[in-house]
């Protein structure tokens, strides 16, 4: 076997490349936080709750409506992401001017209400989602198996982050949205309709949360805290990566994942507390993160 | 001014020194039995014993009549939100100031702990019936600790042992990075060892972790013959799926060392077949569980895990007791707990012994595939029964209160 430095090499390569399935993962669920966070200067403590509700509406769609992944992996985001446009418009439109820190509170407690009516629903044990048949199996690398549905998460998930990141870095709606959010008052003097544009990007911010929940049932366990657990790892990311910067949400959400792939192999222990410590690092070096823009 | 604060200090110190005295009399002997429940109403084990836990007691003082010495038997349940903090002052409320006599439930090992602490203080019996760790009755036993259904001693020989004398030698292990984890760890290595099998390797991965493909590469490069699985709950069942998915199942076998019936029900069943696993109970045993468990699932909604069945059996035989002897006062009870046998659907061939180790047969399962199951409940097949004294350790002579 090869090895460097007495390490397997290969085994290495196999830990690489499940930290950046990983990070995929991160970078998905990251981006949606990013979008809320950068361009409305919302704090949606409720992204890891509808993350949640994602998986557990494609569990119960196909449950109970007969429809599948193919379909779920499209209408489930439009069904969340309505949800979070009832939310911005019914909750979050009314508290808008005030302090970030009431909108904090109100999408934590809103999470809170949402995993605990889940708990009360389906129990807290979870429940089970399988592959679907299409990407059941796998190939055999040199150094790993990796199986259909792994290699399916990375490129849904890179398709979609540099879908998102073109359409509001290089786009005319993206670049309404921008200015709308850096100055909605002379925007609304051009006649844009910012309030609606709000609205549509909180929604389409959700709806990727949304999308992540579907990406991650047939994988993880659907269960109520599925959220809660990777909610705090995803808000570190978008701190390392710098507030507001989507394309850095997305390279930092890859980034972390290899990380914490890395740590999982020579200290598992620690794999929960590497990221933070990484974002001590940051904050400390660069305060408005990696890519964000000092204010 | 000082003598006003000196005489108000002293007024105050015989007002507590008065209040906790009288507290202390009523403690002895009112007549009047209460059992306290310590569940989990909300968090990661609320399926194993949240409300089930409660619903199970309720049952067993309905079967009991209802009333002892003359008097109601009344209950009172809280959240202990698996926070030991909050247990030990939920507990410590109850007993020395809402005359409780005994407090059951109790999942998590870092809440009974707290618990049998501030019973001991109080003298009264703590039945624990959702905890997995053995030091109940091994480096923190003491005369009021009464441990029902399971401990990772008792997972480890059912599990462990028939793998190691199959011929699976070399094992590896997933842990759970915390004290159940490691203890299950220690005691299923030195059941490892003592059979002539060798651990190869093994991982820490914290609690709550999701995505454990990580940990399943590594002990797939590992090459031991089985890997064994010493976390619970969602971390079972998110192990077991990456370990399916990265074809770890095809090549190695699985072992969970603890596994719940809840959670089994929620493995997809082309993942979880044929994994094999030690319960304390099982619905579907014979008559006299389904009837019960029927009763069961009828009130709460789904099938008992082995907790709920448990509490309910300890809560019984802890009933009798106090209507054999006459009085709810701890020591005649847990006396007299000892020396009489519990005998129920659940306690067969069981001893509660000196250490305060409820000892019984357990069982040997196995997952069934979905084309063997008649329906959702369906989801073991009995390999063995577990003699009461092959699946517990002996007691330790320091620990014998009897």
């Amino acid at each position: 076997m090869t090895t460097i430095f007495g390490i397997n090499l290969f085994a290495l390569f196999g830990q690489l490349l499940v930290g950046l399935i990983n990070g995929s993962f991160y970078a998905l669920l990251s981006l949606g936080l990013a979008i809320i966070f950068g361009l409305l200067k919302i704090i949606n403590f409720a992204q890891g709750a509808l993350y949640m509700l994602g998986a557990f509406c494609a569990l119960l769609a196909l449950k109970y409506l007969g429809i599948n992944y193919w379909y779920a992996l499209i209408l489930v985001p439009i069904a969340v992401g309505i949800v979070g446009i009832l939310m911005e418009r019914f909750l979050i439109r009314p508290i808008a001017n005030e302090d970030h820190l009431y909108s904090l509170l109100l999408t934590f407690g809103l999470a809170l209400i949402i995993q605990g009516a889940f708990t009360h629903a389906f129990g807290s044990s979870g429940l089970s989602y399988s592959i679907p048949e299409e990407l059941k199996g796998g190939i055999r690398l040199p150094f790993m198996y990796l199986p259909n549905y792994r290699a399916w998460i990375i490129v849904a998930s890179i398709i979609t982050c540099v879908g998102t990141w073109w359409m509001i870095e290089k786009t005319r709606l993206g670049a309404y949205l921008r200015a709308g959010t850096e100055n909605p008052k002379l925007m609304q003097a051009f006649g844009i309709n910012v309030p609606l544009l709000v609205t549509l990007t909180f929604g389409f911010g959700v709806a990727l949360a949304g999308f992540a929940g579907v990406m991650a049932a047939p994988v993880y366990s659907v269960s109520p805290d599925m959220g809660s657990n990777i909610l705090i790892v995803v808000f570190a990311i978008v701190v390392i990566g710098g507030m507001g910067s989507i394309g850095g949400a997305i390279i930092t959400g890859l980034g972390m994942g290899i990380i914490e792939g890395l740590t999982k192999y020579f200290y598992p222990e620690a794999s929960n507390t590497i990221i933070f410590l990484v974002m001590v690092v940051v904050l400390l070096l660069k305060p408005a993160g990696l890519f964000g823009k000092e204010a | 001014m000082k003598t006003i604060k000196t005489s108000l200090l002293t007024k105050i110190a015989y007002g507590v020194m008065s209040a906790s005295l009288s507290l202390n009399v009523l403690a002895a002997s009112d007549g009047k039995v209460k059992i306290g429940v310590l569940a989990d109403m909300g968090g990661t084990y609320a399926d194993i014993c949240g409300k089930g836990c409660v619903t199970a007691t309720e049952m067993a003082i309905e079967d009991f009549g209802g009333e002892v010495l003359g008097k109601k038997i009344e209950l009172v349940s809280a959240d202990s939100q698996l926070k030991p903090d909050i247990a030990s002052s939920i507990a410590r409320k109850w007993v020395e100031s809402e005359d409780v006599d005994t407090i059951g439930g109790l999942v998590s090992s870092a809440v009974s702990g707290a618990v049998s602490k501030v019973n001991l203080d109080n003298k009264k019996i703590t039945l624990i019936s959702g905890s997995a760790s053995n030091s109940f009755t091994t480096d923190a036993c003491n005369a009021y600790n009464v441990h029902w259904t399971y401990n990772v001693e008792a997972m480890a020989n059912g599990t462990v042992k028939p793998m190691v004398e199959s011929g699976k030698k070399n094992w590896f292990f997933i842990t759970a990075d915390y004290s159940f984890g490691h203890s299950l760890e220690s005691v299923a290595t030195t059941v490892i060892t003592e059979k002539g099998g060798k651990v190869v390797g093994g991982v820490r991965a914290p609690l709550g972790t999701t995505d454990f493909s990580s940990y399943v590469l590594q002990a797939q490069a590992s090459g031991a013959d089985v890997v064994a699985l010493a976390n619970a709950g969602n971390d079972t069942v998110n192990a077991l799926k990456a370990a399916s998915e990265f074809g770890l199942t095809d090549q190695m076998d699985i072992a969970g060392l603890l596994v719940f019936t809840q959670n089994s029900q929620a493995m997809d069943p082309s993942v979880a077949a044929g994994m094999r696993l030690t319960t304390g109970f099982y619905w579907d045993m014979d008559d006299q569980a389904r009837q019960w468990s029927a009763r069961f699932e009828e009130r709460h909604g789904g099938i008992p895990s082995m907790i709920h069945a448990g509490i309910y059996s300890a809560t019984m035989h802890y009933l009798n007791s106090v209507k054999a002897v006459g009085t709810d006062e701890s020591e005649a009870v847990i006396k007299h707990m000892k020396q009489n046998k519990p005998n129920d659907f659940f306690a067969r061939n069981a001893e509660l012994r000196g250490d305060g180790r409820m000892v019984h047969d357990m069982l040997y399962v196995e997952i069934k595939k979905a084309s063997e199951r008649k329906n959702k409940n369906d989801i073991y097949t009995i390999l063995k029964i577990i003699p009461a004294n092959e699946a517990y350790a002996p007691m330790l002579p320091q620990c014998d209160f009897s």
